[in-house]
């Protein structure tokens, strides 16, 4: 575990000097954008805002500069947002946080139920109705979903707030009034972003079942005389598992970026809404930031796959990369 | 007299071998749902090459009165919320979308055959650090990157072509990796080692064609998640301002779904039936090309 808690350290550190590599050669800087929100400035203007923010140093002593204060995560000044990128992004990442593992659960939870059953019945009707549904989740684009769901269930059914995190009116009510809130704004984009995933776990546990309850000692389960149930939730399942939650971490980054299009869809206030923000207004210190917790949602999510893994299968243990 | 004698030859019929391609594309006919879907990705194709050409409109130009519903007015898919014409719109976005989904799958396919042989051929410090830059990209929220690659260095077709095609290749570097590492223990590739074969030679002469058929599975299907992505950025104002795309439509459209749902909907069908009909082709590729893998 150790291993792998050092080797993501070096992951994330990679992450950002690509980054902040990539922000160096790209053409302009902090010092045009600025500028240009000036509406112009002379030379020396620039210049001074160059030497502010450091700019004028040459780019390894920067990039050590940059480095020092990731490790004290400090992320520098949003100048757009006229706040420390770091309280910014811990305003908004609690918000991305609570999307992204709802939306794995969701898949995970729904998914595996569907497979289960799917494979106990591997020509009935709701055999095919996952396999409808998988080609469905993999081929519609999931910010699509997301409006479509809007409109059904938000617009002409008002069964759902249509955005935002919880009901501004609720400022003052009691904490478990404002969780339910939460939670009711919560299910559209959470189920939006388990689209994807949801039909591509209950594939592969279709699969996986199968492949299980065709071994010996399924059979020899139920010839000592366990019950059908037993067999298959307590015997079957806990073996087919594995590769479900595999499948489940490696989603991860492919779920933080769904959340992106999600959060704009039901303008969820997280981390991918602030993404765009900056992005479009080239705000690059908090632009970094943004890249950094992301990478670092995604590096915590493996890792509690594999937490979840040696739970599950207790012959895993240790060592491995 | 012996002559005379004839002994009856049975006729030389050895068991001739089918050709292997029209094997392949007898399994692929034997699927109906990827042979409907082959049909209709084809008049998809065919709607965004000649689309443009019969029906000469241009789809920024504002013709009529907005919001004007399908089948109004002559407007066969109506007008969006500045009164252009929705048709327009959808026959010139689909050019764009399917160029940039193919020629990023493309790219990706390329980067990621490259990484998957040569770690999966020479193996020890190579692949070691190959294949760690492959999870460095794996743990890279893929879409965040390619946002700031586009706001950076500009929204133009080739930028955003780029921005997919470097974040999308770890899947085939994966599988093209996994099958190195299988086929160049196998014997036939030994004896072409010892009859000479440059490492070279024996890379992609060798053993690639033994191991594309996974590989081609894999890269029909990354056509169908370019599109998509494409189509993500797209949505979130990201894609080259100065054409159309299905995503664009989309995401300009999105805050009056209230006064016209259709804005929205019919492009998003576009992407997803275009989608939907790869994917059926790349399952049915995968039965007709992995034929011992059909027990599901």
């Amino acid at each position: 575990m150790a291993v792998r808690a050092g080797y993501a350290l070096a992951l994330l550190l990679a992450v950002v000097i690509l980054n902040f590599t990539l922000i160096h050669i790209a053409p302009g800087d902090i010092a045009d954008t600025i500028a240009g929100d000036m509406g112009g400035a002379t030379e020396e203007v620039m210049a001074q805002i160059r030497a502010d923010y450091g700019l004028d140093k040459p780019f390894p002593v920067q990039l050590g500069i940059y480095l020092g204060n990731v490790v004290r995560l400090d992320f520098g000044y949003s100048f757009f947002f006229n706040t420390p990128v770091t309280s910014l992004i811990a305003e908004r990442l609690p918000a991305t946080l609570l999307l992204v593992f709802t939306a794995q659960i969701f898949a995970l939870v729904i998914g595996v139920v569907l497979g289960v059953i799917s494979a106990r019945r591997p020509h009935g009707l709701l055999s095919h109705f996952v396999t409808l549904l998988a080609l469905f989740g993999y081929s519609a684009p999931v910010f699509w979903t997301g409006i479509m769901l809007l409109i059904g269930l938000s617009l002409l059914l008002p069964l759902f707030p249509v955005a935002g995190m919880i009901d501004v009116a609720l400022i003052d009510a009691p904490l478990w009034r404002q969780y339910l809130s939460v939670a009711h704004h919560l299910f559209l984009p959470a189920l939006t972003l388990a689209s994807i995933f949801l039909a591509l776990y209950s594939r592969l546990t279709r699969a996986s079942m199968l492949e299980v309850l065709g071994a010996d000692y399924i059979r020899t389960a139920r010839a000592k005389g366990l019950s059908e149930r037993d067999t298959v939730y307590r015997h079957a399942l806990k073996n087919s598992l594995g590769p479900v939650v595999t499948l489940a971490g490696l989603q991860f980054s492919a779920v933080v970026s769904g959340a992106v299009l999600v959060e704009t869809v039901f303008s969820w206030p997280g981390l991918g809404t602030l993404a765009l923000q900056s992005i479009l207004a080239r705000d690059t210190p908090t632009i970094l930031g943004i890249l950094f917790f992301s990478a670092l949602v995604v590096i915590v999510g493996n890792l509690l796959t594999d937490l979840a893994l040696r739970l599950i299968d207790p012959r895993i243990r240790g060592g491995g990369g | 007299m012996a002559g005379d004698l004839k002994i009856s030859e049975p006729e030389p019929q050895a068991p001739r071998a089918q050709h292997p391609f029209r094997e392949v594309l007898q399994m692929f006919v034997g699927n109906r749902a990827a042979v409907v879907a082959s049909v209709i990705l084809m008049l998809i194709v065919l709607a965004a090459v000649f689309g443009p050409i019969l029906y000469p409109t241009d789809p920024f130009e504002m013709v009529w009165a907005p919001f004007t519903p399908p089948g109004t007015d002559g407007f066969i898919l109506g007008t969006d919320y500045l009164g252009r014409d929705m048709l327009s719109g959808l026959l010139n976005g689909g050019r764009v979308s399917l160029t940039i989904g193919l020629v990023a799958a493309l790219m990706s396919v390329f980067i990621g055959i490259s990484f998957g042989a040569l770690a999966g051929f020479y193996r020890g410090v190579v692949e070691e650090v190959l294949m760690r830059i492959t999870e460095f990209f794996q743990v890279l929220p893929t879409l965040l990157f390619s946002m700031v690659i586009v706001a950076l260095f500009g929204a133009s077709l080739t930028v955003v072509t780029i921005a997919i095609g470097i974040v999308s290749w770890t899947a085939v570097a994966r599988i093209t990796r996994a099958e190195f590492l299988r086929i160049r223990e196998l014997e036939y590739v030994t004896a072409s080692r010892a009859a000479g074969a440059s490492n070279m030679v024996l890379m992609t002469r060798v053993i690639l064609p033994n191991a594309l058929p996974p590989i081609i599975v894999q890269a029909a299907l990354m056509v169908g998640s370019a599109i998509l992505f494409e189509a993500g950025l797209a949505f979130l104002g990201l894609s080259d301002p100065n054409v159309v795309s299905w995503g664009q439509i989309i995401g300009s459209n999105r805050t009056y779904i209230l006064d016209a749902s259709f804005t929205v909907t019919i492009p998003g069908l576009a992407i997803f039936v275009t989608v939907l009909s790869i994917s059926l082709i790349g399952d049915g590729l995968n039965d007709a090309l992995n034929p011992k893998l059909r027990r599901r």
